[in-house]
């Protein structure tokens, strides 16, 4: 979600603040190093019952729905939310607000939808619920392919993400690669032994800790940001218009839509299209809903998500426009880290080092919490929908999926560092996008088909993952973003043909159609006392996956 | 291959009887008949507010109150109606739906372990 420029100007102000912030990074590494310490002592404490394959990919279902939605927040609110939606709102003024606005309406897909009759029906993974009533190989090879694709680009743009922010943070020069990439791999490796050790239950306390952490800082920076200027929003905004009127800028623009996608309207509204219904089809946010021993706790959980997630977004338009005003888009994009850099920077001027430090370590748990999130995901649709169900064909050892599991962690964690270093430095914005825009043409519609409606079949659930996901990946590769732009991905070729950065409002609608089109073509029906078993778990519960008792 | 993978929880329940039943029928009517209406409601007020934010950039700079515009009310407002329907599905799913599907569970689960004691008395 970063936004690139190719300003050179110099402004002294930045320069002075990434000098000072250098010579502070020892508080910094000193406030993450005491995250690691304690969350690692959380997380051996939690390591004790990881035995089953309940306890390592659900936390054995025993998580309360306030300690969920906590930690779905945690696991939402990446870097990109924080540090990226600051940063646009800082720069572009309204038209970064409209991402929090489409990433927050999302989540009514997912407590009106979704959570409750996918916690009622399966066991760990996205698959379980979509071959529920479907032919099991098919479906779940196609389903965990969807998961593993999505999760891929969730993590490379996380990992690479943390790179970037380092040159920030640790005070390093944004030309320093070795140092970046040396980040990289720590954040990996860390991430390795927590989900290693600490399982889903580990992980799940990694995430509250930090959403509790993150929500903490932007509020209290939230609050000095308004003292400063009364209390009144208006105000602070006059003084976003002020600043940038000083440095040259757009001025009164800024409070008006247009500066990002006043261009390009309908990029913009692909992008919003890919957000509100990618958020109830991301593997990592499903999973977490098998973490609460009933649907109603599911129900709690999202409840507790919403309100902490909107409430956060409501801080960084503060934030945003703070940022505006007491360092100005010039300086911020001149500023190692560029537009990420604003929130950073913000703590500094408000609250000095210590408020700087605190909020950059707030920024690497936040890396931390997503990725062992996301690799929890990965690694339980490997072994539970690959290795045990197809590879296996239902009949594991005991013990033995998650002992895959774990393998699969270490697999996942060195491919992690190994895409993070290779993607350090390139315009990750798009990966996020497009994550979300698999996740919306490739799973949605097959999520919703197969909760609401009594004819789908698996021709249908087929055609609409695989030309979902094909869809999505062909129109990115060919899109402005990989080639064909200032900004692309492969500079200096130029085979793009698609003209919107984003693909959904193309893929998500032919995923749709395809899903359709399948089922109403597809000469085999399902059998219907399965469909009739499926609807009645999952409006009744009856038959879901209870909690574990140790 | 088939469906074998995924054992039933429930061997003696016939499940397409209780699909068809009344109870079930009214259970899934009171859920759909609130979710589906409400999900198309904020999903077109969503694009209502995007395709204006896209396209309508003079109306949504339009001053109201300050540097308060029309843009960042409709954004705001996003926030309140989507905390405002998230506190109307809990109390509709506790008043109306919980209900519903606890008495057909405790039927169910109820005719479930009938069925396991008699088969361990044989």
């Amino acid at each position: 979600m970063s936004l690139p420029s190719a300003l050179t100007a110099v402004a002294p102000l930045a320069k002075s603040l990434a000098d000072q912030t250098k010579e502070n990074s020892w508080i910094n590494i000193l406030i993450f190093v005491g995250f690691v310490a304690i969350t690692m002592v959380v997380v051996f404490r939690a390591s004790r019952n990881n035995n089953t394959a309940a306890d390592y990919y659900a936390a054995g279902r025993s998580f309360s729905g306030g300690q969920n939605g906590t930690a779905i927040a945690g696991d939402y609110l990446s870097a990109a939310s924080f540090l990226g939606i600051t940063g646009a709102i800082a720069i572009n003024g309204y038209d970064g607000f409209l991402y929090s606005i489409g990433f927050l309406v999302a989540w009514l897909v997912a407590l009106l939808l979704v959570a409750e009759l996918l916690r009622n029906t399966g066991k760990f993974t996205m698959a379980d619920v979509l071959a529920f009533r479907l032919k099991q190989r098919p479906v779940r090879i196609a389903a965990a392919t969807t998961t593993l694709v999505v999760c891929f680009f969730y993590l490379l743009a996380q990992m690479a993400g943390a790179g970037g922010l380092v040159s920030l943070l640790l005070g390093l020069d944004s030309s320093n690669l070795v140092g970046q990439n040396i980040v990289i791999a720590v954040v990996g490796v860390l991430m390795i032994v927590y989900v290693l050790i600490g399982g889903m239950k580990g992980t799940t306390w990694v995430q509250i800790i930090k959403a509790f952490l993150l929500i903490i800082g932007a509020a209290i920076m939230t609050i000095i940001v308004l003292a400063m200027n009364g209390f009144n929003l208006s105000a602070l905004m006059d003084a976003a218009v002020q600043t940038s009127v000083n440095e040259g800028g757009v001025g009164e623009a800024l409070l008006n839509p247009g500066a990002a996608y006043g261009k390009a309207p309908l990029d913009f509204i692909s992008l919003a299209l890919a957000l509100v219904l990618g958020t109830a089809a991301l593997p990592h946010v499903l999973m977490r809903f098998y973490t609460v021993p009933t649907a109603k706790e599911a129900r709690k959980s999202v409840v507790w998500a919403i309100w902490l997630i909107g409430g956060f977004y409501i801080f960084t338009l503060v934030l945003g426009y703070g940022a505006g005003a007491l360092i100005g888009k010039q300086a911020i994009l001149d500023a190692p880290g560029g537009v990420n850099a604003a929130a950073p920077l913000l703590a500094f001027v408000i609250g000095g080092p210590l408020l700087l430090g605190f909020i950059s370590a707030v920024a690497f748990a936040t890396i931390l919490a997503v990725v062992a999130g996301l690799t929890i995901t990965a690694a339980a649709s490997f072994a539970h929908d690959i290795y045990s169900n197809v590879i296996v064909k239902g009949e594991p050892k005991p013990e033995m999926e998650v002992k895959v599991a774990r393998r699969t962690v270490v697999v996942i964690g060195l491919v992690a560092i190994g895409g993070g270093i290779l993607a350090n430095g390139q315009n990750i914005a798009f990966l996020v996008a497009l994550a979300f825009a698999i996740a919306a043409s490739a799973n949605l519609p097959t999520i919703i088909y197969s909760l609401f409606w009594k004819k789908f079949t698996t021709q249908g659930a087929l055609w609409s993952m695989y030309g979902g996901l094909a869809a999505a990946i062909i129109l990115i590769a060919f899109s402005p973003v990989v080639s064909g732009s200032e900004k692309a991905m492969i500079h200096g070729a130029d085979f793009a043909w698609f003209p919107l950065a984003n693909p959904g409002i193309i893929s998500i609608p032919l995923a749709f159609f395809l899903g359709w089109l399948g089922t109403v073509l597809d000469k085999n029906a399902e059998d219907p006392r399965i469909q009739a078993e499926m609807e009645v778990r999952s409006l009744t519960g009856i038959g879901a996956e209870k909690a574990v008792d140790h | 291959m088939g469906n074998s993978a995924h054992e039933s929880a429930a061997g003696p329940v016939d499940f397409v009887a209780e699909q068809n039943s009344e109870e079930f029928q009214a259970l899934k009517k009171s859920h759909r008949s609130f979710v589906l209406p409400v999900a198309a409601g904020f999903l077109l007020w969503y694009f209502a507010y995007v395709l204006l934010a896209a396209y309508a950039h003079d109306f949504m700079s339009i001053k109201v109150w300050g540097n308060i515009n029309i843009g960042l009310i409709l954004g705001l407002l996003q926030f309140v109606t989507t905390f405002g329907i998230t506190a109307w599905y809990v109390s509709y799913a506790n008043r109306k739906l919980d209900p519903q599907a606890t008495v057909i569970r405790q039927r169910l689960e109820a005719q479930i372990d009938a069925a396991n004691l008699t088969k361990e008395e044989v």
